[in-house]
């Protein structure tokens, strides 16, 4: 089987090690400022708003909707050539942050804004796991 | 004491390259035929420099650009930056060479920038710089942006909110190439007029753009002269004032942008360029802004107050950007048809909106040009400069 050869995320400190590890683990982290009560997706070791070093990491539900998207016809390099096309999106967690992920597990043409998706993690290596995004069953 | 940079300097040499592929050429080459073309229009010489001024490059193989420059034309003078700021890096500049000529620190800047962004580097390399170079390395990266899918998220999303349609994207485009058929060094001058379906057939980049509405890839270098006021009034050429400027600033990262569907801190930068300026938007009489995809310049049209939020798509119908239209812009093709893609390419905006209040565009002169605005803004990072200009 090919190695892995597409951009991979580097944990660099705790922050980024425990959102990383958690990826790995199959649970989407967001931190949660303790005084101020806002959610922050990118990992930092103070609060982005208040500055408070109060910060607790908190499970995401995972439930999120399509913001905004993109099918991307042309890769950016030959390890990207085999997924073409594939989406790219940003979507906005339930708990009212956003990220950017891709959208997998439908026709990249079915993609729609404020589509509801759900996580799922992507284990590319035995190191890291990416947080994607599925469409959520409707019952 | 005043904060206001109004008047305080004045354009008064200009000059770029040929824009297009030149695999001869390094970023030092093109750098020196646009000083050489900048000094012969300002009537100047290097000995009546003081202050040289220029872009990082994306890939330099020597430390820093400026004293590059400086030792390969023997200059030795009292100020000098290299400025690493991507494609904001060479407008941003005219802000700071304005500060440091009213501030007395220096009397005479050459602001120049050159980039071999097309033939300078391996096909594989000029792909990576360009198409990953402004997506965040963990949180991004790893799904697969190209440069052309951070704006064509923004794209989808205006279309989304504001009903914008590829057609009216399509129309910029199929303007600003009219307008670079009558630029004698643009890019695509010899690729002849494109049509709105030529756009819509053009190859899907990442949906919703289309490879004709983004931006170029070329080799181009371009340089321009600021000095002092009093001085601008002793020189050969028609004085290009610097009326009003302002800037702007916020995240790096795309993801971290609170509403896609317009520019974050645009609006910003320029009301402090009109307060300054002491103008608004009907008095522009030639607009120039950064336009690396089509949707860009619907945002830009809408923070610089333009046209309302959400109402570009209709702005730009009808061809009201052309050089016969209500708002001339992008007069030379901008970075879709004239230049882009390297630090070389955003001054050329510049350099096209001197010659336009100079009188001096030729087949592209708009009539009675005398108030010109430039802008800066990408959906990339939140970072932005808006320069207005009048003779």
């Amino acid at each position: 089987m090919a190695s892995y050869s597409k951009p991979l995320p580097k944990p660099h400190d705790e922050a980024t090690r425990v959102y990383w590890g958690a990826c790995k683990e199959g649970r989407l982290m967001l931190q949660k400022c303790r005084q101020c009560g806002v959610y922050q997706t990118f990992p930092r070791h103070v609060c982005y708003r208040c500055l408070s070093k109060q910060l607790d990491w908190v499970q995401s539900s995972g439930r999120a909707t399509v913001y905004s998207y993109t099918v991307v016809y042309r890769p950016p390099g030959e390890e990207f050539a085999h997924d073409v096309p594939y989406v790219v999106a940003i979507v906005e967690l339930a708990e009212g942050v956003r990220m950017m992920s891709n959208v997998v597990g439908c026709a990249a043409e079915d993609v729609t804004i404020g589509m509801g998706v759900e996580v799922v993690f992507d284990h590319v290596t035995p190191e890291v796991s990416l947080p994607k995004f599925r469409p959520v069953k409707e019952a | 004491m005043s904060s206001s940079l109004k008047k305080a300097c004045a354009i008064v040499g200009v000059g770029e390259t040929d824009a297009g592929a030149f695999p001869e050429k390094t970023a030092v080459d093109l750098c020196v035929e646009a000083i050489q073309l900048a000094l012969e229009d300002a009537g100047l010489t290097l000995k009546d420099i003081d202050g040289l001024m220029t872009p990082e490059l994306r890939f330099n193989p020597y430390w820093t650009n400026a004293p590059v420059l400086a030792e390969y034309l023997g200059m030795e003078i009292p100020v000098m930056l290299t400025w690493p700021w991507g494609g904001l890096s060479a407008p941003h500049l005219v802000l700071y060479s304005a500060a440091m000529i009213s501030a007395r620190l220096c009397n005479t800047v050459l602001l120049v920038a050159g980039e071999p962004v097309l033939s300078g580097q391996s096909k594989r390399r000029q792909m990576i710089s360009l198409e990953k170079g402004a997506s965040h390395p963990d949180f991004e990266l790893p799904y697969g942006p190209l440069i052309p899918s951070m704006f064509a998220l923004v794209a989808r999303r205006h279309m989304y909110e504001y009903g914008t349609t590829s057609e009216q994207l399509a129309e910029v485009a199929v303007t600003f190439r009219s307008h670079a058929l009558l630029h004698p060094k643009a890019h695509m001058r010899n690729r002849g007029p494109i049509s709105i379906e030529d756009v819509l057939q053009s190859p899907m980049i990442s949906s919703p753009l289309h490879r004709l509405d983004c931006g170029l890839v070329s080799d181009i270098g371009s340089a321009i002269i600021i000095t002092s006021a009093e001085r601008a009034r002793d020189l050969k050429q028609k004085p290009v004032y610097l009326l009003g400027c302002g800037e702007s600033h916020g995240y790096m990262h795309m993801s971290y942008s609170r509403d896609l569907a317009e520019l974050a801190r645009a609006k910003e930068s320029a009301e402090a360029a009109f307060q300054m300026a002491g103008v608004g938007t009907k008095d522009i009489d030639v607009l120039s802004v950064h336009d690396a995809m089509t949707i860009a310049v619907l945002l830009q049209l809408e923070a610089l107050g333009f046209c309302k939020k959400g109402e570009g798509g209709p702005f730009v119908q009808g061809g009201r950007l052309a050089i016969s239209g209500d708002l001339p812009t992008n007069t030379h093709g901008g970075q879709l048809s004239h230049s882009a893609g390297g630090r070389g390419a955003p001054l050329a905006h510049i350099v096209e909106l001197a010659e336009q209040l100079r009188g001096r565009a030729g087949a592209r002169q708009v009539k009675n040009a005398k108030l010109g605005l430039y802008n800066y803004s990408v959906s990339l990072y939140a970072a932005n400069c808006t320069i207005i200009l009048a003779t």
